[in-house]
């Protein structure tokens, strides 16, 4: 039994918006009854969100693209009166145009935004996976079709054989942020997490970039350590949330510097001057 | 519902369009049948690298539908209300821009303008005719600007308007002086560039170019793939750009972001360590270049006392001299390329003032590397991949590919007229005549040939009453633009045309408007990313050669008609029609094309019309020929590059030089200007006439970088396709209204009262213009970045030039001054402006 899921993997995306501007053209006056009506003005069934973090100049911009996850426990379906909203065999969760008209309940209820409502036509609405061409014989929805880098995969997340199968199975797969219990169909690779970057400079030697200097990041568990590159900048990626850290330099002839930096502040912990020892 | 699939090509993408019962419904990339793709494959570092197969499109073509049925569109032939071209009328010039229009049947317009283009050339001489086209609004070999509508205008004879290399004007006025290449308008040969960069290099230096918005102008995002390869080989990258751009964005990397107008003294700096630190191929800088000597003594400052150290280069620009120093020192000890421009060469920090100095210190920089050893390259990441040069398929570059030109017509009528005007001073050439430039627009005959001095009007030539537009952009794409408006509104235009197929920025200023249809509505053949010419093998930015016979997939909207047909009608009208068309229809010259060149050796015309497009795969087995390879090795030229006119010559190992080396001290403009000090035969840092450190900053502090545009293509798509307004990097709709994003530094914003999504002023005293702040950290302090090429002028006073502009076009902000005396390149990157929240 076919079951569709996709893997978006953000490390890829450029925020090109092809997924967003080909899923336009397939739905907007284009009625596709029984998955979905016609897309008006103002809907993103694909929406991508732009994160800038950091600051100048250590800034980071992430495109995370974002159509609905086709939950597995779908709160939509909850909030849905009078079967407006069924799940099909092969997983794909669809808002039944004709049922669903007037329960704007369904809008609030998507944790993602992913859900939206038609004024004019007193109807919730969202991406079905193009569904009408999944049944038609195609391959993948037209915001796959469009991805120029292979961001969006999409498949049978039950035949082993497929490459979003095969992503799942590499357990690097994550669930979009309010996560759920159970990873939706939709699941993501490389979703921006919390980083800190900065610049080392000698105090004595302002004109030349230290290489090789020892930073440390510890929190109450854990230390890691990174190096300064040929630029004096050094990074750590990958942090989790709401934390507190101890950043400390270390670098032979110098006084040692300690900051405390916390995952909610700036990344960019800015140009860090070390004094030569007396 | 019977649906009919039908293929076309845009100028970013071939695409299948979907029509049912008389509607297109759906249109998407190019369904090709997949045993038509045989994919190269590249083998590097123990890996295979093969693309998808499919073709992949820039964002704007899933736009095309919404073009296509756009309000926007013109509807019906139109005639100005107080416009009366009745001998005795009043035609009131001075009401451009704010007057209404009436429509009027296509007899009645072309009764108008056909008598009009008579009255003219029967009083004046053909010269009194001008006709001018945007570029690029549609793709296709009939119907592209040099086609339909120069076949026309050629027969009944006219001034045309030489277009300026805008996008590239540091590169054709000065890289050509350092190492040739001018049939190539100063962008080096894309030859097996990506190959050779998967092999070997280990850094990318992205200097003023940002690929993922550019996309090999015409190919789409067959590339994104490529620097994805390169991303994950671990190559490094490094982006040196006032803003943080989107291939930064998608690739990460190292950020340096110098002040706007200072590149030029990074580079020097860059080379003032390689000098000092012995770390330049001394051996290909003695063999393969002439002028180091003199150049080296100017970057340790032995002539002018300043040496180009880092520290003083750090000075100019804000970067820090440590950080120059790392950079110099990491660039030569690894195999990088340096990736300045689209094609290898453009960019914005060619497009401003003495551009020219910082395009040849990008050639110098890469000479004193090694250009063209492996691994060492000028290379804009988007083209250059496997591709079979041995099939001839004709671009609008080329004379064959154009239906004015071509050995497919049985003649081909000549413009009697040798009066020239010149794209970015068409306004000042109306208003105040007499003027003067240099060069004839697209240099690529010879290193002279931008030194050719034209005046207008020309002796013997009247100047011009009767202006014919076709397109729009200019008040988004030019500098200055406002005056634009000003010439429209001058009664020396006594009759203007405008020929479009949207509502574009100039079309209000027309006496009679004419409705053209799109290329979805009209018959054509093309192939996706050649334009041929200047640019040829521009389709090796594509994962594959195809060539489309572009479908007639509906009947043309509303009135509107063919570019072709309008011209036909008024050839009617005029008595030249035979001469015009030779009794054919666009499909005739399509297949007429298709069968000049060399596809008919391959495919018959009925199996091309049957599938709708023919792949020309690479070569399954090939041997890389990399780009001046074969200059670094002292070799003859090996490229396919049919216009190195040395290829096949006993000089086949020189460069396009006068000495055919690089050329570190130039002898063509030696010759020509020994004494300019604005463009020196030896390329010199000169602080720029309108930068940070200009006294004007007093006033206008903040520094405008207006590059293309990401969205649109120049101004296509934007505009005419709302679903382009709801890319919120695009536009930002802000109460209803779809304003131009200005991006600006928090602390800028700060000062200034700004928050993230006010509708702000951009202003100096050239104009100003609404936009919506986006406030970022992707832009260093004191600079404002907002793109050019808006294609809504919407000035809140319609016909004041000088009006408030609320569409975006940043191009009235922009100095129409030239880049240098001798250069007339246009400088749009060397403006100050400030910034106010806007409470109107």
């Amino acid at each position: 039994m076919t079951r569709y899921g996709m893997v978006i993997d953000v490390e890829r995306c450029t925020g090109c918006f092809n997924c967003f501007l080909a899923c336009r053209d397939e739905h907007s006056g284009n009625d596709h009854r029984p998955v979905s009506a016609a897309q008006p003005d103002g809907h993103s069934w694909i929406k991508v969100r732009e994160v800038e973090r950091g600051s100048y100049p250590k800034v980071k911009v992430s495109y995370v693209p974002v159509p609905c996850l086709h939950c597995t426990d779908a709160p939509c379906m909850d909030a849905a009166i009078g079967g407006a909203i069924y799940r099909r065999a092969d997983g794909i969760v669809v808002i039944d145009p004709d049922k669903a008209a007037g329960q704007h309940g369904i809008v609030s209820a998507c944790p993602y935004g992913a859900v939206f409502w038609n004024a004019a036509e007193n109807l919730p609405q969202k991406c079905s996976f193009c569904a009408h061409l999944l049944d038609d014989g195609w391959k993948e929805p037209r915001c796959v079709e469009a991805c120029p880098v292979q961001a969006l995969v999409f498949g049978d997340l039950d035949d082993p054989r497929s490459d979003v199968a095969r992503l799942c199975a590499e357990k690097r797969v994550e669930a979009l942020a309010p996560k759920p219990a159970e990873l939706p169909p939709v699941g993501y690779l490389g979703l921006p997490k919390f980083f800190f970057a900065g610049e080392i400079v000698l105090g004595d030697k302002p004109d030349e970039c230290p290489e090789g200097v020892t930073v440390r990041l510890r929190d109450g568990k854990q230390t890691v350590t990174a190096f300064t590159d040929n630029y004096g900048d050094f990074e750590f990626n990958g942090l989790e949330a709401d934390a507190e850290y101890v950043l400390s330099i270390e670098q032979a002839g110098y006084k040692p510097r300690e900051l405390r930096v916390h995952t909610g502040a700036d990344p960019n912990v800015g140009t860090i001057v070390m004094e030569p020892a007396a | 519902m019977a649906a009919q699939d039908f293929t076309s090509c845009t100028n970013a993408g071939p695409i299948t369009v979907t029509v049912e019962d008389g509607k297109v419904v759906r249109v998407r990339p190019l369904v090709a049948e997949q045993g038509d793709f045989r994919p190269w494959t590249i083998e590097a570092g123990g890996r295979s690298y093969s693309p998808p197969k499919k073709f992949n499109l820039a964002p704007f073509v899933f736009s095309e539908r919404d073009r296509l049925y756009s309000q926007d569109r013109i509807k019906t032939p139109l005639k100005r209300v107080n416009f009366d071209p009745g001998p005795a009328g009043k035609r009131n010039p001075e009401s451009r821009g704010k007057a209404g229009y009436e429509p009027i049947g296509w007899d009645e317009a072309i009764e108008i303008v056909a008598g009009e283009l008579k009255r003219v050339k029967d009083a004046h001489g053909p010269s009194a005719i001008a006709a001018m086209t945007s570029s690029h609004h549609n793709w296709g070999m009939v119907g592209y600007k040099m086609s339909a509508f120069t076949r026309f205008f050629n027969l009944i004879g006219h001034t045309p308007v030489l277009d300026n290399p805008d996008s590239w004007e540091g590169w054709h006025w000065g890289a050509t002086h350092s190492y040739g290449f001018y049939w190539r308008l100063g962008m080096p040969e894309p030859y097996d560039m990506l190959e050779d960069a998967l092999q070997n290099a280990e850094m990318i230096v992205f200097w003023s170019n940002d690929p993922d918005t550019t996309r090999g102008v015409y190919t789409g995002q067959d590339a994104a793939i490529w620097r994805q390869w390169l991303k994950d080989k671990g190559v490094k990258m490094v982006f040196i750009d006032p803003f943080h751009n989107y291939t930064a964005a998608a690739m990460g990397g190292k950020w340096i972001a110098p002040r706007i107008g200072t590149d030029t003294a990074m580079a020097m700096a860059i080379a003032h360590v390689w000098i000092t630190e012995r770390t330049y191929d001394q051996e290909y800088v003695k063999d393969r270049t002439v002028g180091f000597d003199e150049f080296r003594d100017y970057i340790l400052g032995k002539q002018d006392g300043c040496p180009k150290t880092p520290a003083w280069a750090a000075e100019q620009s804000g970067i820090a001299a440590r950080t120059i120093k790392a950079l110099a020192r990491e660039w030569a000890s690894r195999r990088t390329v340096l990736s300045a421009g689209a094609r290898g060469g453009e960019g914005g920090a060619c497009r401003q003032a003495y551009g020219t100095e910082w395009a040849r210190m990008m050639v110098l920089l890469q000479a004193m590397q090694g250009l063209g050893k492996p691994g060492i390259s000028i290379w804009g990441t988007s083209m250059g991949a496997p591709v079979n040069a041995d099939v001839g398929f004709p671009g609008y570059g080329d004379p064959e590919g154009r239906i004015s030109t071509t050995r497919a017509a049985v003649a081909c009528p000549e413009n009697p007229v040798t009066q020239r005007l010149y794209r970015p001073i068409v306004p000042d050439a109306i208003l105040n005549p007499p003027i003067h430039w240099l060069g004839d627009g697209f240099c690529n005959r010879s290193l002279d040939q931008q030194f050719t001095p034209h005046t207008y009007p020309e002796p013997g030539c009247s100047e011009v009453k009767l202006w014919y537009r076709y397109g729009g952009s200019f008040m988004g794409t030019m500098t200055d633009t406002s005056k634009w408006a000003r010439m429209y509104q001058s009664p020396k235009l006594e009759f203007v045309v405008n020929q479009d197929v949207w509502w574009s920025s100039e079309t209000g200023f027309a006496d009679i408007i004419l409705p053209a249809c799109t290329q979805l509505e009209r018959d054509d053949i093309g192939e996706w990313g050649e334009p041929g010419g200047q640019t040829r093998h521009g389709n090796s930015g594509c994962n594959f050669r195809v060539v489309v016979r572009m479908k007639k997939c509906i009947s043309p909207l509303w009135e509107s008609k063919s570019d072709y047909e309008i011209f036909t009608l008024l050839a009617r009208r005029l008595g030249v029609e035979a001469q015009y068309t030779e009794g054919n229809t666009d499909r005739d010259w399509a297949r007429k094309i298709f069968e000049i060149s060399d596809l008919p050796k391959r495919v018959s015309w009925e199996e091309f019309e049957r599938k709708g497009y023919h792949i020309i795969n690479a070569p399954e087995h090939r041997k890389a020929t990399p780009g001046l390879r074969w200059f670094a090795e002292g070799r003859a030229c090996d490229t396919p590059d049919p216009r190195n006119p040395k290829r096949g010559t006993v000089k086949a190992r020189e460069l396009g030089t006068d000495s055919g080396k690089i050329e570190f001290v130039s002898g063509s403009l030696h010759k020509v200007f020994p004494g300019d000090t604005q463009r020196p035969p030896m390329p010199h840092f000169i602080p720029s006439w309108e930068g940070h450190q200009s006294p004007l900053a007093a006033k206008y502090p903040l520094q405008l970088l207006s590059p293309h545009p990401r969205f649109s293509f120049h101004t296509h798509y934007d505009k005419h396709a709302h679903w382009m307004d709801e890319v919120p990097l695009h536009r930002v709709v802000k109460d209803g209204y779809a304003y131009w994003p200005a991006r600006l530094h928090p602390e800028d914003a700060r000062a200034r009262g700004i928050e993230n999504g006010d509708v702000i002023k951009l202003y100096n005293d050239r104009g100003g213009v609404l936009c919506a702040a986006v406030v970022t950290e992707r832009v260093r302090r004191g600079v404002v970045h907002s793109p050019v090429s808006s294609a809504k002028y919407d000035p809140l006073e319609p016909g004041n030039p000088h009006s408030v502009d609320r569409g975006g076009c940043v191009a009235l902000l922009t100095p129409g001054r030239m880049m240098s005396q001798n250069v007339a390149g246009m400088a749009p990157n060397s403006c100050l402006i400030e910034v106010e929240k806007w409470n109107g």
